[in-house]
């Protein structure tokens, strides 16, 4: 049994993490990608990779970003450069399950399943896979990821990954 | 009714026109698996890295056909047939891994690391009873071995018995421009693959296409990684089988392109974080990107520091995997790869500068869908396959169809 605080912090935790992805899987399900590098610390980390790669400890990811300014580029790109055809997200998400909290940082993983549609009505199971988190919570008590690594379960992505996860 | 099929009979003009039918005829799927996957062609396996010790496999195909890659307990690497001589079940299910033989989980059949059949479960019965009659020759059903290369930490592999020796099938320009990437021993960085919504064909098409690069892809442009007015070239092997195409990363500031009103040409277009484009001229040449094919399935891609192997697995008519390993050196420092992992940017799925091609090879794929009589126009750069200064050429796309007929008879 867990002391009355300490249940209620680790709720609190829980709840931090569980707000935080909520808000992020809106902001990229809705088409706010503007929105989505504030969700990071100014010096926010970002992997797409796949478990294939994490079971052999290889680093490589199909994004990778390591500040704000980084994931500011990829919307800007998306907008502005990339070639592709309209379509958009649905996540939904599992409880994040905390692994630990300390120094203001918070780990936790949650899983996610994502469905692509596509403007011609097709739709798929794109992705599935989990998300690492740390989250940071600043002097206001306004949480941000200091890094989040999407973990696919599949190595194989469908014609392509242009939004990211 | 009658239903009128196209004759599969190449259009006059010969090398010039790609007949819309060679993307959507069911037959020629499987002639194309037998004649040009199958035949006198060098198919990429695997990098030698990605067999890192004594007794290890990896698995890969050629075409659609399953293959099993190991290096043997004396270092010595082999490929054989993904299937078992007895049943035809798959020997290996995972992609890699060690082992000292291969044993079928179906009955536990087992095979050596060369793929020679050298155990069957109760061959003489059990007491007595049972088992294979004396004169039975399962053997001769042995999965086939393929002959293998090693060329520069690339091992590539044949079924073919009149397949030309491996640099004499590269040619010696190709063959230079590989050793020039594959200089020292690499470490795999990481890899995944991209399921392409179309027919395999188009996926090699657009990758010896230099024409197209820096027009679908607007951060090649304006970021100038690869325009066709930068210096570089467009090499084709005799045979067309093979391409290279480069340039150089100085950049000769032209206005070419915004001249010219292209989409892709963005002039005041800045990232925040230039550092995604941050390189070193690790080859000393100047060469800012090279991409190189072996026909038919093989892509080597230098772009900056972001360097890859690509092979092609055809899935049936209307879907090809593309499976990407990036790569580094074992002598890269921290710094090094973290150059390298900020690159990977460019490229894969959700490549800055490639996540257009997985969409574009479908583009004409459903385009084309109702009109297999028609053919589309590969003029730039005239008629030929030889090597030239401009990449404003479709080349090395004649040079894909000249030894595509050659292989297939047409």
């Amino acid at each position: 049994m867990l002391a009355e605080s300490s249940l209620s912090r680790s709720l609190e935790h829980q709840i931090t993490v569980q707000d935080l992805n909520a808000r992020y899987v809106e902001a990229i399900d809705d088409d706010k990608l503007e929105a989505w590098p504030d969700f990071f610390t100014d010096d926010g980390g970002y992997l797409i990779t796949t478990a294939e790669n994490v079971a052999q400890n290889l680093p490589l990811g199909m994004m990778y970003a390591t500040s704000r300014k980084m994931l500011r580029d990829r919307v800007r790109a998306l907008r502005e450069a990339n070639v592709y055809e309209t379509q958009r997200y649905r996540h939904i998400l599992g409880a994040p399950r905390v692994i630990g909290a300390d120094g203001g940082v918070i780990r936790a993983r949650s899983s996610f399943i994502v469905a692509r549609i596509m403007h011609t009505g097709e739709m798929t199971i794109f992705a599935t896979g989990s998300y690492e988190d740390r989250v940071l919570l600043d002097a206001g008590g306004t949480a941000r990821f200091a890094d989040k690594t999407v973990v696919l379960d599949s190595r194989s992505v469908d014609t392509l990954l242009a939004i990211p996860l | 009714m009658n239903i009128h099929t196209a004759p599969r009979q190449w259009p006059a003009e010969g090398l010039t026109r790609v007949p819309y039918w060679v993307y959507s005829d069911r037959d020629l799927y499987e002639e194309e698996m037998a004649r040009v996957f199958r035949g006198n062609t060098w198919h990429f396996l695997c990098l030698e890295a990605e067999l890192p010790k004594p007794n290890t496999f990896r698995t890969s195909h050629v075409g659609d056909m399953p293959v099993v890659v190991t290096r043997d307990a004396d270092g010595n690497i082999h490929a054989f047939e993904n299937r078992c001589a007895h049943r035809g079940s798959l020997l290996c299910l995972r992609e890699r891994g060690e082992a000292r033989e291969i044993v079928c989980c179906y009955h536990n059949w087992t095979y050596n690391l060369e793929g020679t059949l050298t155990g069957i479960a109760f061959r003489r019965g059990i007491a007595g009873k049972g088992g294979m009659q004396p004169d039975a020759k399962p053997e001769s059903h042995a999965p086939r071995k393929l002959k293998v290369e090693v060329f520069a930490g690339l091992v590539f592999g044949t079924l073919g018995k009149e397949t030309p020796p491996f640099e004499s099938y590269l040619g010696a320009e190709v063959a230079q421009r590989i050793r020039r990437v594959m200089r020292s021993p690499v470490r795999v960085l990481g890899g995944y693959s991209q399921m392409l919504p179309s027919n395999w064909k188009l996926y090699m098409e657009n990758v010896k296409d230099s024409y197209h690069a820096s027009l679908l892809h607007m951060f090649f442009t304006t970021f100038r990684l690869n325009r066709l007015s930068q210096k570089g070239g467009l090499v084709v092997s005799e045979t067309g089988a093979n391409h290279i195409s480069y340039s150089m990363s100085a950049d000769v500031a032209g206005k070419e392109y915004e001249q010219a009103g292209m989409r892709s040409a963005h002039d005041e277009y800045r990232l925040e974080a230039p550092e995604l484009l941050q390189s070193v001229d690790e080859f000393g040449d100047g060469i800012g990107l090279q991409i190189l094919t072996v026909f038919p399935g093989f892509v080597l891609q230098q772009v900056r520091n972001s360097l890859a192997v690509r092979r092609i697995v055809p899935i049936g008519l209307e879907k090809t995997e593309l499976v990407w390993t990036l790569f580094g050196f074992e002598t890269d420092d921290a710094a090094m790869t973290e150059l390298r992992l900020r690159q990977s940017n460019l490229v894969g799925p959700a490549g800055f500068i490639s996540m257009e091609d997985g969409a574009a090879t479908g583009f004409v794929q459903r385009g084309v869908r109702g009109a297999p009589d028609e053919q589309s126009v590969v003029e730039m750069g005239g008629s030929g396959t030889s090597s030239e200064e401009s990449r404003v050429s479709e080349a090395a796309v004649r040079g894909f169809w000249k030894s595509y007929r050659q292989q297939m008879g047409f």
